[in-house]
């Protein structure tokens, strides 16, 4: 075995997940060597694999090899404790990886221990997946020759690509082999790309990636019961998605083709993790498996040791920690209950708040306009959506009823007196907001919470004409506001810790992450995204071809180009943004005439008949472009581009950061991940800011130290 | 009008015994996830059964708190997965638990209410000691309604000596020494296995299978029990040797009307002939299966003569040998306990009964001479109960 006390030496304080063994007699009288994982903590702690973890399996491995010579033993098999099998490898330490050779040694350590569920106890092994079971925790059953799973177990999944490397121990090349090729590329790489998707058990099995299913009820019982079976011969283990000669010869490179397409459509070719995997599914068709194990070994240490992996750890530590800990917000305890919303507004975005507030606070959501014609349409529109709920089976008869019974409308604002939170999402006019709240004031208590959704106006103006201006925050949604994670919590100079909590306390319960920022125009994320997207139209303006924009911002891997994007949040929107921006930076923010007329005509991107994007510039579009050249324009090269746009961003950063918009660099990205999707792979914007060299350009300096960046 | 019918034990199931305490085998086990495990095991040997028509689950537990509170007849049958459209109820007749929920659902079928039902019980006397958490009245003591060394069953047992001095420790030991000797027997001879449902278990040494009963001494010999201590007086004899130790496990059976057995294929392994409780003084509650048993053979309209086979509950030694002697029946007869009892297997309080009506069934498997069986067992406070079955293979012959 290779010499891994170096890796060993990486976290002497590593949580140790041990294993434990018990022999157990089957009803046949045959003799089962079971192994439990257990790290001695409870389910909030998952047993993760850690180098000491490996190398005791290993160890305990040897032994059963041993006693299985000696006919102690009939079969191994391996579960874990309650509710978990485990969380896959320990990444606690990654960052501390000093180099590729280290991160070569982790990949071997894996393939050295896993691998010897395959073939070399001289006894069959099985699995047992008695709960969650992530990354190389799927291993330990795809390296076993049998595996069962429980159909209640939480989650199953390798999520490496997801986190920008590859399932190194053995899934790249195992599971294609047994659940054939395209089940292999969803699991390995649709699933991690679409948000980490998760399988269910059920789909575990209709995979087969699992042999059995079996209840929680008795899940170890009958798994021991069907191993006996297996053993004794009269269970006979089929698998149907096996791959055979033919999918090997002809369905094989053709499903890596087109999963090669799709992604190069739907993230570019800057992301390496998911074009490794594919490598490495590609040559699983016909390798063998030393072989496979050895490329996966050379791929993992490629990519632990490299910049997007670092990253990728960066941007999740920051989704799974520290957006569930947001930096700056107040005692929770100072949060006021709220029992009742009122939300002004009854047109599309009012809706779609009401409708989140009921489904997650579950309390009185009253909704008002102008008018009763526009309210009654308000409240029949959400009705219309929990009924949708209702027929998709996402809630019960008797909780559609609920929900519907608490959605109500007035024209008459006093039916709002008994409302502790207010939102307004009426037109983006200061006077407008102004108006509405000072309507709404005269009603409610003194200290219930007035939230606006603007995304442009300052929100301390919005509250300047009332009298008690320290219970307004803004509330910035992000478009669908059903399913985009974040919430920019606006406080103002006046904003108290009281109302600044309800709405951190509030956020969370609407099950979004909140992110706290100043009273500062476009907040965060829409002011990098004027930076950008003033940056591209400016471009265009000067006579830049708009492919070599979408060329010169490719190298960030954002997940569409600023005109899709443009096409995206809209032109008239997206035209309001550079000028408001502009308005408030005007040596920083480019406005874009271009932009309003592109808005006027409505059209930018080619579309078909179906007005499906074609992927072309409108040829209307151009033309209107050019009608905005200055003389002296001049055109841009995409390196060119890339450079102004990469010193932009981080000159706005770094000033947003000064501004203390946000309480650190950390904050920025996590906005940028969860509102605008920016990858993992460059760490929301930061790691790649300083990667690339643009922070030291700027400000000489860099956003972390050190620099979040591989060794190799 | 519901029409009244014969009622059948149509199968019983149990767990695997622990021995109570930190070093048993359940330790780390649930108390409703061992009477779940036992129902599950259950239903999957009688596939006949669609679980849908199950009318009520009665499950006995003397301490009904904790993980057996709850109203654990209810819980476990969710748990379990019995469809939710079927009800589960609680019993608690201490050690005559499980015997009064097969008592009460043969009753509710015996009455035309009810086609089948699931009666069983459970006692995790680890997670749940005797008296646990109990508040005795006061007037108990400042009447002297009952003397306070009633509540400790072992004291009963020793009261049961004072009162019947012909029944020795010595004939305790050798009670004690023979069901060891039974019930290895029965084991070695693979009697006992096929009614155990295996229960996964979890230690810190990670999970293992609970195969079989834990409490037995197959090594036990006389002059060993004479060397045990008497815990509850000096120079007592009440000992570990002729007592039953404290244990944890579940037990359950399903009882049907006979015709509606018959028509969906179940079959019939007993046919519940009588029953009956009684209630003695609590300073000798040993001495309550004989009261009990002469209410049941009388409801029967039988003599103790016509009982081909006994399964009596050995909470104590003494306390068997009381009912043995007061019908006159010989310490060794065969026909008593033939694979051995609680003394060796354990005595889970308020899940034994069902226990005894399992082996009684299989050992009327084995008998078609016999044709009437009794279970019978004492209670805490002074009371006990039995139950007469009759014997389906009965092929005439001796009785």
């Amino acid at each position: 075995m290779t010499d891994f006390s170096k890796l060993v030496g990486l976290d002497p304080d590593e949580v140790v997940t041990h294993s434990y063994v018990r022999d157990i007699t089957l009803p046949s009288g045959k003799v089962l060597a079971l192994i439990t994982l257990d790290n001695g903590r409870d389910h909030t702690r998952p047993s993760t694999l850690g180098p000491a973890t490996l190398l005791e399996f290993s160890g305990v491995l040897d032994g059963l090899k041993t006693r299985a010579a000696k006919k102690e033993i009939d079969a191994v098999a391996v579960t874990g404790k309650q509710f978990i099998l485990a969380a896959g490898a320990d990444l606690s330490k990654v960052s501390e990886i000093p180099d590729r050779e280290t991160g070569l040694l982790m990949a071997k350590l894996g393939h050295e221990s896993l691998g010897k569920l395959g073939g070399y106890l001289g006894v069959p092994s099985f699995v047992y997946t008695n709960g969650l079971a992530l990354g190389g925790g799927v291993e330990i059953g795809l390296n076993a020759d049998y595996r069962t799973i429980d159909s209640s177990a939480a989650a199953i999944a390798l999520p490496e690509v997801f986190l920008g490397i590859i399932p190194g121990w053995g899934g790249a090349w195992l599971l294609p082999n047994l659940i054939g090729i395209e089940n292999a590329l969803e699991v390995v790489i649709s699933n991690p790309l679409k948000n980490n998707k998760v399988l269910k058990p059920h789909e575990v099995f209709d995979l087969g990636m699992a042999d059995a299913i079996f209840g929680p009820a008795n899940f170890l019982e009958d798994s021991l019961k069907w191993t006996d079976g297996v053993l004794t011969g009269k269970t006979k283990v089929k698998r149907k998605n096996e791959p055979g000669k033919i999918e090997r010869a002809v369905k094989w490179d053709v499903a890596i083709g087109i999963a090669d397409k799709m992604l190069a459509s739907r993230i570019g070719r800057v992301a390496k993790s998911p074009y490794q995997a594919l490598e490495l599914l590609k040559a699983a068709k016909n390798t063998d498996k030393k072989t496979g194990f050895a490329a996966e070994d050379e791929a993992l240490a490629d990519l632990i040791s490299g910049d997007q992996f670092r990253a990728s750890i960066y941007a999740f530590n920051l989704v799974q920690k520290r957006a569930k800990k947001p930096a700056g917000a107040p005692d929770k305890a100072l949060a006021q209950k709220v029992t009742k919303v009122g939300v002004i507004g009854a047109g599309l975005m009012a809706s779609q708040f009401a409708l989140l507030f009921v489904r997650r606070l579950q309390v009185p959501v009253i909704i008002t306009d102008l008018d009763q014609a526009r309210v009654d349409k308000g409240v029949a529109t959400i009705h219309g959506e929990i009924d949708d709920l209702l027929a998709k089976k996402r809630i019960s008869a008797d909780e559609a009823n609920r929900l519907k019974a608490l959605v109500t409308g007035t024209t008459d604002k006093a039916d709002f007196a008994d409302c502790d939170w207010v939102i307004e999402a009426v037109f983006e006019e200061l006077g407008v907001k102004q108006q509405v709240f000072a309507d709404v004031e005269r009603y409610i208590s003194p200290e219930a919470i007035l939230a606006t959704n603007t995304s442009s106006l300052s929100v301390e103006q919005i509250g300047a004409k009332l009298k008690n201006p320290e219970r307004v925050v803004g509330f910035h949604f992000f478009n669908p506001v059903a399913v985009m994670p974040l919430i920019e919590v606006v406080k103002t100079p006046k904003t108290t810790d009281a109302a600044l909590s309800t709405a951190m306390v509030t956020a969370a319960k609407l099950r979004k992450n909140a992110v706290i920022t100043a009273d500062t125009p476009g907040f965060v994320v829409n002011r990098i995204l004027a930076k950008l997207l003033g940056e591209a139209m400016h471009a265009v303006e000067q006579g830049t071809p708009f492919e070599t924009v979408v060329e010169a911002v490719r190298p960030f891997g954002l997940p569409m180009d600023p005109f899709v994007l443009l096409d995206l949040v809209g032109l008239k929107v997206g035209a309001h943004v550079l000028d408001t921006h502009h308005g408030a930076f005007p040596e920083r923010f480019f406005e874009s005439a271009a932009l309003h007329e592109l808005a006027e005509a409505n059209v930018l991107l080619e579309k078909d008949g179906k007005g499906k994007p074609t992927g072309k510039i409108d040829k209307k579009a151009i033309a209107i472009v050019e009608k905005h050249r200055p003389k002296d324009a001049k055109a841009l090269t995409a390196e060119e581009l890339r450079l102004r746009v990469e010193d932009g961003l981080a000159d706005e950063i770094h000033r947003m950061l000064e501004g203390k918009v946000v309480e650190a660099a950390e904050d920025i990205d996590l906005c940028l991940i969860l509102g605008a999707g920016w990858p993992f792979q460059m760490g929301g914007a930061t790691p790649y800011l300083d990667r690339v060299g643009a922070s030291e350009r700027v400000f000489g300096a860099t956003f972390h130290t050190p620099r979040i960046v591989g060794v190799a | 009008m519901a029409e009244r019918s014969d009622v059948v034990f149509v199968d019983g199931v149990r767990t695997p015994f622990g021995r109570a305490g930190e070093k048993g085998q359940y330790w780390n086990t649930r108390a409703d996830d061992l009477i779940v495990k036992a129902i599950i095991g259950l239903l999957e040997r009688n596939p006949n059964l669609p679980p849908e028509r199950v009318d009520d689950v009665a499950i006995a537990a003397t301490t009904q708190t904790g993980d057996q509170g709850l109203t654990i007849g209810r819980t476990s049958a969710i748990l379990a997965g019995l469809p939710l459209s079927v009800p589960g109820f609680s019993i608690d007749r201490m050690c005559a638990g499980a015997m009064t929920s097969v008592a009460t659902i043969g009753s509710m079928i015996g009455f035309g209410q009810y086609d089948i039902g699931i009666a069983g019980g459970v006692e995790h006397m680890g997670h749940h000691p005797m008296g646990e958490g109990a508040d005795p009245n006061p007037r108990f003591l400042a009447e002297k309604l009952v003397d306070p060394e009633a509540l400790n069953m072992g004291n009963t047992a020793e009261r049961l000596h004072d009162r019947f001095p012909s029944l020795t420790k010595e004939r305790a030991d050798r009670f004690g020494l023979r069901s060891q000797q039974k019930v290895a027997a029965a084991y070695a001879a693979g009697k006992i296995q096929p009614d155990l449902i295996p229960v996964a278990i979890k230690s810190e040494a990670g999970w293992g299978l609970a195969t079989q009963d834990e409490g037995m001494r197959p090594e036990t010999t006389l002059e060993g029990l004479a060397m045990l201590k008497t815990p509850f007086r000096p120079h007592g004899r009440v000992t570990a040797g002729n007592a039953s130790p404290l244990t944890d496990g579940a037990t359950v059976s399903l009882l049907a009307s006979a015709d509606v057995a018959k028509d969906l294929g179940l079959g019939a392994k007993m046919r519940m002939v009588s029953f009956g409780f009684a209630g003695v003084e609590p300073e000798v509650m040993g001495i309550g299966p004989i009261p009990s048993t002469e209410k049941a053979l009388r409801k029967a309209g039988l003599t103790i003569d016509d009982i081909g086979l006994f399964e009596l509950n050995e909470a104590f030694s003494v306390q068997v040998l009381s009912l043995l002697e007061h019908f006159g029946i010989d310490d060794e007869d065969p026909r008593v306990n033939p694979w051995g009892g609680a003394i060796a297997i354990g005595h889970p309080l308020a899940a034994t009964g069902v226990r005894l009506m399992i082996q009684l069934a299989r050992q009327f498997e084995e008998r078609p001479d016999v044709r009437y069986g009794l279970t019978a067992m004492c209670v805490g406070l002074g009371q006990g109960g039995s139950v007469i079955w009759e014997n389906p293979n009965f092929k005439g012959g001796k009785r």
